[in-house]
């Protein structure tokens, strides 16, 4: 069981010229067993409203509600809502040098399971998982996402979803910068988590190249800081087509 | 400009810099300083008990521990037998003048041609008191194609004034270690001249967590070319704390090699770091090779990072010639992104300045000191870093 619920989010960062507004009244209810993807053109909006729901300390929330399973995850820390369930993939994960993937991976997995894998069994488990998006065991001895290309820095966040195993994973934009053969390795994961069983899916994206691997139920077109249409798959089949110029002109 | 002007301008002999210090053994020619000076403008005149003015160099409030490998020798020479000034040492500072002075005996460390060992060579030296001030003189001498490993610990309680002379023969490779681990209320100047044989190679690494007021004046030069220097530094400056590093790099010598790293973390009210690294390449050296670098990382409000890089230029022949400097506090990216992985604040805090010191800890390479470096790190994030935990 696993709902995420976003009611009526407004969010605003600080900018030279005062605070300005990026969100403005964002709805979105994501359950479990779904997965939900969020268009829309750049500067809409989209990687904003996944950095609030991670709780990025840039983007404040200045009205609305974000919980999971009821419970307020706005009033939570960055590191309480990744215990809650949440699992934010970013767009440019960030490199921290001296801190060894293997050392990063076992610290997160025991900060959200609440106690340290077993040693014998979690080796087998990270080897594996690499193994799985195609990524060489000698990546685990190498320093967090330090001299790691585009592709290979999406291959570990995708081992970090599958062995943290949220119950809601927020994919941002996922799919930029990846060719087709990494594309298809990043979505094959992302398709295995969302078998594990109840688990909720935001993919953002700006192109829908990757919705031909992770299938949506409901697509969502972002524009100007707000969902501007609903639908299902077929609504991302007209974006294909058309393009997101109906929403941007009726948007002005 | 005439022509005539500028050639002459270029083909100057000498530059008035503090790059060229003019060292002297005649204790006239080192005035007392008054904190103005460009070398002593950055260190507490006031904390240093008298070792910079006329303070008695005479106590004898410490001991020392030696342990080493078999074949290497460490005797207490008196000065007239010894082998003292064999790295080029001539004091630049008054204190060092002073040290020079007062020093009745070396302490003669050496290490015999073609010699292998895995184990180091270390001296322990433990202060017992501050009230009386003391000098001291080491002489470490790696011999010829010898390789080895000398580790100089410093604990308890000083008011030490020190020259350490580092001779590096031809084709030897010496890794030299200090490490001031002092009390809180220990007092420390050392200058220390290395000399670098003809494609030999010196790592020089200097470790500071300890002590009221540290301050390590480091300088090579190089005898013959070929020769390699890596300087490698870590400290942890704390509340009311004085750490300073001074390093000259005098290519005096074609084809050698010079590579400087100092990372260090400051942390409560007053704790103040130094990094001083100078850098001159003679008109003879050409083809040589260097590159200096200083990481400060703030951990709270109240420090101070100076951190200032010279580097002077008589040859532009030279394979390359860099540094960099960089002092800033805790990265909010780098943080965001170890929390949204579930790692709360205080252990992704710790993470990061693990990491920090990690690939200098690797670099320092002495698996005996790995460990232990490790565990000082970890005990100096408990006095901050850590609390809220």
């Amino acid at each position: 069981m696993a709902t995420l619920e976003i009611k009526d989010l407004h969010v605003q960062v600080q900018t030279e010229d005062g605070p300005k507004e990026i969100l403005k009244g964002v709805n979105l209810t994501i359950k479990d067993g779904e997965t939900h993807a969020i268009m829309g053109p750049n500067g809409s909006g989209k990687s904003t409203l996944a950095y609030s729901i991670a709780g990025h300390p840039k983007y404040e929330v200045t009205s609305g509600s974000v919980t999971l399973d009821g419970v307020d995850v706005l009033a939570m820390t960055v590191d309480e809502r990744a215990r809650a369930g949440l699992f934010l993939a970013m767009q440019y994960p960030v490199e921290v040098p001296g801190v060894s993937v293997s050392n990063f991976l076992r610290t997160a997995k025991t900060a959200i399971d609440g106690e340290a894998p077993k040693l014998r069994t979690w080796v087998k488990d990270v080897n594996a998982a690499m193994d799985r998006v195609k990524m060489d065991n000698a990546f685990a001895t190498r320093n967090v996402n330090e001299g790691f290309s585009g592709g290979e820095k999406k291959r570990h966040e995708i081992v970090q979803l599958e062995l943290l195993d949220p119950k809601v994973a927020v994919l941002d934009e996922t799919d930029s910068g990846l060719d087709i053969d990494a594309l298809k390795i990043v979505s094959e994961g992302v398709n295995r988590f969302k078998e594990n069983g109840d688990k909720g899916v935001l993919l953002i994206t700006h192109y829908t190249r990757i919705l031909r691997y992770i299938k949506p139920d409901f697509v969502h077109v972002f524009v100007n800081g707000q969902v501007a249409e609903e639908g299902g798959p077929e609504l991302a089949d007209e974006l294909e087509a058309n393009g997101y110029d109906r929403f941007v002109s009726a948007a002005v | 400009m005439t022509a005539e002007v500028l050639e002459n301008a270029l083909e100057v002999e000498k530059v008035e810099s503090h790059l060229h210090p003019e060292g002297s053994f005649d204790l006239a020619d080192h005035p007392v300083p008054v904190g103005t000076e460009e070398i002593w403008r950055f260190t507490p005149l006031k904390r240093l008990r008298g070792l910079h003015a006329d303070a008695a160099l005479d106590g004898d409030a410490f001991k020392v521990e030696v342990d080493l490998p078999e074949g290497v020798t460490g005797t207490s020479v008196a000065v007239a037998d010894s082998a003292r000034g064999a790295s080029g040492l001539v004091p630049t500072d008054r204190v060092s003048a002073r040290a020079w002075d007062a020093t009745t005996s070396v302490f003669e460390v050496t290490i015999p041609e073609e010699f292998t060992g895995d184990q180091p060579a270390t001296l322990h030296l433990i202060g017992t008191g501050v009230e009386v001030a003391s000098a001291g003189h080491l002489l470490v001498r790696a011999g010829k194609f010898s390789r080895s490993t000398v580790v100089v610990e410093y604990t308890g309680s000083a008011t030490w004034a020190e020259n350490v002379e580092i001779v590096v023969e031809d084709g030897a490779d010496l890794t030299f270690v200090t490490l001031h681990d002092w009390a809180d209320d220990a007092v420390h100047l050392v200058s220390q001249h290395a000399r670098v044989g003809r494609d030999a190679t010196l790592k020089h690494v200097a470790i500071s967590f300890g002590g009221d007021v540290v301050r390590s004046d480091t300088s090579a030069e190089y005898a013959g070319p070929g020769g390699s220097v890596e300087a490698l530094g870590l400290y942890f400056a704390d509340e009311g704390q004085h750490i300073e590093h001074r390093l000259f790099v005098d290519h005096t010598a074609p084809k050698t090699k010079s590579h400087v790293v100092y990372k260090g973390a400051l942390q409560g009210e007053g704790a103040h770091a130094v990094w001083i690294g100078n850098v001159l390449i003679r008109k003879v050296a050409e083809g040589i090779e260097t590159y200096e670098e200083n990481r400060n990382l703030v951990l709270t409000d109240g420090c101070q990072a100076d951190s200032v890089p010279n580097l002077e230029i008589e040859t532009g022949e030279i394979e390359g010639a860099g540094h960099a400097s960089a002092t800033g506090r805790f990265d909010d990216e780098q943080l965001f992104y170890l929390r949204s992985r579930g790692i709360a604040e205080a252990e992704a805090r710790r993470l990061v300045v693990h990491g920090f010191f990690n690939d200098l800890i690797r670099k320092i390479d002495v698996p005996s000191l790995e460990e232990k470096l490790t565990a000082t790190v970890e005990a100096e994030l408990a006095k901050n870093v850590l609390k809220a935990l």
